[in-house]
């Protein structure tokens, strides 16, 4: 099958690769980009593992193709810290939370998390569940992924964060 | 879970993608949100030689107010249409829906004409459509129609659409001013489809149903319109026994089949369990 | 002193030792991309392998044609069990003593078994190969119901068994039998029957479900043709325990290969086994001289790589007529799938089902279990939980409040009068076991207190008259569970993996500076090892946690361990930390008494070095003594500061819970809301609060999954109807309830550090409550057990069934 030229931009830099139409958008970023930070968990859109930011939407890079991306900005979590290195609310939120174990869901639950801040800064604990709801986690039961995003809605919005007592 | 080898083309135009759609015939599908065709394709449950996709297509975006009817593009996604400050006004009931549609990230690829178009029983906004008395423009190499969803839907996965034609954009008669209207889908989880779920849009008048339209999801081969359960409760103050006989007209025209949501009487049950929770929030949501 | 000393409370939480809720060290990575997952490798000339999977739950293969396949661009091989044949590998051993075709050898015997393996140099083009393998079945009848499985006329599945009346556990009594295995005194257990004056009979089933990771299972298997030597990264929670297996079926001398886990996306028990991927990657990687990659589909995950569960329990217990349980009697029909692929101490074909007599004194126990075969995906693992434990606390826990609704006694009550008391420890259980340690009493109390539980019990009476009165279509439920582990396979007494002692290991070793560099014989697939192992070194020889790098996983590098599973990484791998660094501290005590000029048992330990006893200035720090190991032994001492202990412990260990979960039901809908979900831990030493209560969340959020709908579930053809995370019931955020989680500390007494292990407390336990709940909302109505998974068309049946639905 003819390949296809795809270009767009990733975590602020311009990529381009040769593609066949059917590659999934995750596998270009997997492999082609070595960006393996973008899990694959389920492959049947229910998990989440694969979520990216892609022109401001949170979506699941294993049902869409790399060519439909053509000129879009993505951003995967291997450009979710900060410029200078260190963590960014979300990162240090899902640490001092323990809102990971295994780790491999946690990706996506922090892009889908930073997208969610954006269009709502400061989320109930129902519109947070709600918001990643897209996501499946396997080990932390999500208590601590709540905390996790209320944690870094707190630092974001310069306010203390205070747990709610249980 | 790879799919088949396609070919690519994003025309720019509706006039381009009907062409193309119409020139390549059979194998070829359209290509809107794909959260329908592109796990289909994976499983390799479809392997369409060729995809036109639509994104490219400006014109197939957005909605409008036009009078008393809202036009809504049929590349508007779900989330575009939980953002739109029109539809929450005009069309609470279509917001409410779209809400309980998959999860975030699909709302925001997944769109209203694709959701609609492909025939699919689980999905939500054809029933209410139904519901809605909307109807559907659809483009083809022999120019365009409008095609009401309650004629639209001929079987599971079979519609009105004709070879080359795409559903170009959806028109919705706008709820009376004070309608009432709820959404009540019984679901597993976020993600599932319905067990069944119930549309409703009535209005009210001196406590008693003046206008009524139920719609019916998953609980058939086609989305259903309920008329005769829709028929029952004008006129009444939506009593007990009305409910009852409504739900039981509602459940009469169900055929679901049996899967992993349940047997085939526990999805008809709660069929007529979500139109009498449906009937019993829109009525309190008159004013 | 200035006032720049630290002072004591400052050097101790430098540390970060134990007790303390250290952040992870893990998360810098993870929370950043970098992880290193097996299917992030990429190495130079890597292929890709696929299943050609059968669509057949029994069926002759007639023909294999792979020539369309071979035609394919990018496709180099098919392999079929005629290929591996050459190789000897077309059935490979179980852990449980048993056989396994790698690939499909003339037929095949449950869905989605694999038939060929199509390598090529992508997984597009392996994709496309094995849609492209054209196979000829010939389909042949059924065996789903395990109840009719032994029938005269089941169809036979294992013919490879022919004739055989003998397998690894015992005689076999049918064609479609596995193994027989008893416990307990039958004659002394059927007097007690005889006497009793009540008893209850119930069959209660913990159905077929998954422990499904996130990350599927994976390897890349790379073989150096000019070396010989064979490199396995995989996702495998026991990576030490699948060299030996590669080395005794592949035939390759141990040295030569190497296994390596790098970061493991969650195990739950699924990625213990050895499966046929990992055969057919090696092959292919031997036959291409290429490495392979394989990497599994959730679909394939969930419906080929192993299951769990799947036990029918017939239950019995005899009581007084006040309510102490006088026997217990439970027979298991344990369904194994087409291959007994369990993955147990070899010598326990039902696991520590044993267990089963719970947290309660019961003096007299007769346990038998029959295994089957059936047409169903082989396997039996773990999932989270000690060997087939789960299955037992759920048995005796539906059991004790079967028991209490027969006597019209309250079930926390009958616990309480029945619980094994704090002075009864070390107790010996009528089937066996010695529990070590436990306080019971004071756990179930604490328990009830937090919750109110006499004012849930008044609520729920008040809400049933509403309910008769026709005021709500709600019934609420109480569901308690009190639950006895038993975790750290284990003594070499009485547990062994194909010959292998359960022990684990671990290796310090001191820097000059004062850092250094444990490597463990466990491997973390989400727990945070990496975290907690440096905190009980910390502890026992006071570096900094920050200081101690821990590594696990290479089997190269790491002392060799029997891996991370039944709970038993901290009983057993967190013991033989604890002995490694007293090694390191006796050698170090020496070093101290040389350079301060003294006798060692004038020194004594504190916090972070040993100080002469009255001489509180005269003092070494350890990071000094670090320093002192490599350039100012006594004469002598060899230099350096490095110790290995392996760890053989003396006995399991023993956490417990209390839990207690509320619930409403919607009779109409069957739909339910959980109202509250407390749960009470005893884990004995703590190490990380922190850990222990993100382990605990996630644990019940399994239970809480699997109790309410997660089921693999096969219909009467023998498919698979709930093959995807569409219909595999796997909550979101949405559907998890909100947890309370509480403790109390009682430590083993054996363990150098007295922690008992904590992962899988909360789905042994959980299961129970969710369970209970669901039962005890309905039990108004006149049932006595409702089997899971209580979803909600299950619910709205039961409440049909009992009469409850509106006419």
């Amino acid at each position: 099958m003819a390949k296809t030229h795809v270009t767009m931009k990733v975590n602020g830099a311009e990529v381009e690769g040769l593609v066949e139409p059917r590659t999934l958008l995750v596998h270009f970023i997997r492999e082609n980009l070595q960006l393996t930070g973008t899990h694959i968990g389920c492959e049947t859109t229910h998990c989440g593992a694969c979520t990216v930011d892609l022109d401001g939407m949170s979506v699941k890079s294993c049902t869409i193709f790399a060519v439909q991306a053509e000129g879009a900005s993505i951003t995967t979590i291997e450009g979710v810290a900060n410029a200078d290195g260190t963590l960014s609310a979300l990162q240090e939120g899902f640490r001092m939370m323990h809102g990971l174990q295994c780790g491999f869901c946690t990706p996506g639950m922090i892009l889908r998390a930073q997208r969610l801040l954006q269009e709502n800064p400061s989320p109930t604990e129902a519109e947070i569940r709600m918001g990643i709801s897209g996501n499946i986690c396997r080990c932390t039961g999500y208590q601590n992924i709540v905390k996790a995003i209320q944690y870094a809605a707190a630092k974001i919005n310069g306010v203390q964060y205070q747990e709610a007592a249980e | 879970m790879i799919p088949g080898s396609f070919s690519y083309h994003r025309p720019a135009s509706v006039a381009d993608a009907i062409k193309l759609l119409s020139s390549l015939g059979d194998e070829a599908r359209p290509l809107a949100g794909g959260h329908s065709l592109i796990p289909m394709m994976k499983l390799r449950l479809a392997s369409p030689d060729h995809l036109v996709d639509l994104h490219g297509i400006a014109a197939l975006k957005g909605i409008h107010r036009d009078g008393d009817r809202v036009s809504i593009g049929a590349m508007t996604t779900q989330h575009e249409l939980l953002a739109s400050d029109e539809i929450a006004r005009s069309l609470p009931i279509l917001h409410e829906t779209a809400l309980l549609i998959a999860d975030p990230q699909v709302r925001y690829m997944g769109t209203i004409g694709g959701n609609v178009a492909n025939g699919d029983p689980g999905n939500d906004m054809p029933a209410l459509m139904m519901t809605l008395g909307a109807s559907y423009r659809l483009e083809g190499p022999n120019g365009a129609r409008e095609v009401v969803a309650s004629e639209f839907y001929q079987g599971a996965y079979f519609t009105a659409l004709e070879p080359g034609e795409i559903l170009t954009s959806i028109s919705i008669p706008v709820p009376a001013a004070g309608h009432g209207y709820a959404y009540e889908k019984l679901k597993r989880k976020i993600g599932d489809y319905a067990t069944a779920a119930a549309a409703v849009v009535l209005t009210m008048s001196g406590g008693k149903v003046a206008s009524c339209a139920i719609g019916l999801t998953n609980v058939h081969e086609t989305p259903l319109l309920a008329t005769e359960a829709a028929r029952l409760v004008v006129g009444t103050s939506l009593d007990p026994a009305t409910l009852k006989q409504a739900a039981a007209a509602a459940v009469a025209i169900m055929a679901p089949a049996a899967d992993a949501r349940g047997p085939v009487e526990y999805r008809k049950h709660v069929g007529g369990i979500m139109v009498t929770r449906a009937l019993t929030r829109a009525a309190a949501l008159t004013k | 002193m200035n006032d720049m000393t630290p002072t004591r409370e400052q050097r101790e939480a430098k540390l970060e030792g134990m007790g303390c809720k250290r952040k992870r060290v893990e998360d810098a990575r993870f929370t950043q991309g970098k992880g290193n997952y097996v299917d992030d490798l990429k190495l130079p000339g890597m292929l890709h392998g696929d299943f050609v999977r059968s669509p057949h739950a029994h069926a002759r293969v007639k023909s294999i044609n792979s020539e369309a396949a071979m035609k394919i661009p990018g496709v180099l091989a098919v392999i079929t069990a005629e290929t591996l044949k050459t190789v000897n590998l077309a059935w490979m051993p179980t852990l449980a003593g048993d056989v396994q075709m790698v690939l499909a050898d003339g037929k095949v015997l449950f869905q989605n078994q694999e038939v060929a393996f199509v390598v090529a140099t992508d997984r597009y083009a392996a994709d496309d190969g094995i849609n492209a393998v054209e196979v000829e079945y010939e389909p042949l009848p059924v065996v789903i119901d395990p109840f009719h499985a032994m029938d005269a006329d089941a169809p036979v599945l294992r013919e490879d068994l022919a004739g055989k009346t003998t397998g690894a556990h015992g005689p076999r009594k049918h064609h479609n039998h596995v193994f027989e295995w008893t416990v307990g005194d039958k004659d002394l257990t059927d007097a007690a029957f005889r006497k009793a004056d009540v008893t209850i009979k119930e069959m209660i089933s913990y159905h077929r479900t998954h422990p499904s990771p996130l990350e599927t299972c994976q390897c890349v298997c790379s073989f150096d043709k000019i070396s010989g030597e064979l490199s396995i990264w995989g996702t495998f929670q026991a990576p030490h325990v699948i060299r030996t297996v590669v080395a005794l079926i592949a035939k390759i001398p141990e040295q030569k290969i190497h296994v390596i886990s790098p970061d493991v996306g969650g195990g739950f028990g699924n990625k213990v086994g050895a499966y046929p991927g990992y055969i057919c990657a090696a092959v292919a990687s031997i036959v291409t001289g290429k490495p392979v990659k394989w990497v599994e589909d959730r679909i394939e995950n969930l419906t080929a790589t192993s299951f769990a569960r799947d036990y029918h329990m017939t239950t019995e217990l005899a009581a007084t007529k006040d309510g102490k349980v006088t026997g217990l009697r439970v027979h298991v029909l344990a369904d194994h799938g087409a291959f007994d692929a369990c993955a147990d101490p070899s010598k326990w074909p039902a696991g520590f089902f044993n267990i089963v007599t719970g947290s309660y004194d019961i003096p007299t126990a007769h346990v038998s279990v029959d295994g089957i075969y059936t047409n169903k995906a082989p396997g039996g693992v773990a999932y989270r939980c000690s060997f087939r434990v789960t299955e037992a606390a759920y048995c005796i826990e539906r059991g004790m409040d079967i028991l209490a609704q027969k006597l019209g006694m309250d079930p926390a009550e009958l616990r309480l009068k029945n619980f094994i008391k704090a002075e009864q420890f070390p107790y010996h259980s009528a089937l066996g076991w010695e529990y070590d340690s436990g306080d019971y009493h004071t756990a179930m109390k604490k328990m009830m207190e937090s919750v109110d539980y006499a004012g849930l019990r008044r609520e729920q009476a008040s809400l049933r008259e509403a309910f008769k009165r026709g005021e709500t279509r709600e019934i609420m439920g109480v569901g308690v569970s009190f639950f006895t582990e038993i975790v750290g396979a284990g003594p070499s007494k009485n547990c062994d993996i194909l010959g292998i002692a359960m022990f684990d290991s671990c290796e310090i070793r001191l820097h000059p500076t004062g850092a250094g560099i444990a490597r463990v014989g466990s491997k973390s697939t989400g727990q945070g090892h990496e975290t907690t192992w440096a905190q009980i070194i910390a502890t026992e020889i006071g570096i900094p946690a920050d200081d101690i790098k821990i590594e696990e996983g290479n089997t190269d590098t790491a002392p060799y361990g029997l891996g991370t599973y039944g709970s038993r990484s901290t009983p057993v791998a967190g013991a033989a930390i604890a002995m490694a660094a007293r090694k390191i501290k006796a050698k170090a005590q020496m070093i101290a008494a040389w350079l301060l000029e003294v006798h060692e048992d004038d020194l004594e330990w504190d916090i972070d070095g040993f100080r002469v006893k009255g001489l509180p200035e005269k003092f070494k720090s350890m990071k000094d003594l670090c320093w002192a190991a490599y350039h100012a032994v006594p004469p002598g001492m060899e230099p350096g500061l490095e110790a290995v202990s392996y760890y053989d412990p003396p006995n399991m260990t023993y956490p417990f819970g209390a839990y207690i979960c509320v619930m409403n039901i919607d009779v109409d809908t069957g739909v339910y809301k959980i109202r509250r979900f407390y749960a009470l831990d005893d884990c004995g030493t703590r190490i990380n609060p922190m850990i222990i209560e993100g382990q605990i969340h996630g644990g019940l959020t399994e239970a809480f999954a699997i109790a309410m709908g997660q089921e693999i579930r096969y219909d009467d053809a023998g498919n698979v109807v709930t093959g995807s995370f569409m219909d595999f019931f796997m909550p979101t955020a949405v559907e998890t309830p909100h947890w309370e989680t509480d403790f109390t500390v009682t430590p083993s007494p054996h363990h150098p550090i007295g922690a008992k292990g904590v992962g899988e407390s909360p789905n042994v336990g959980g299961v129970p409550a969710f369970s209970n709940a669901v039962n005890d909302a309905f039990s108004f109505l006149g049932s006595t057990h409702i089997q899971m998974p209580h979803d909600f068309w299950r619910n709205w049946q039961a409440a049909k069934n009992l009469g409850a639905l509106a006419a």
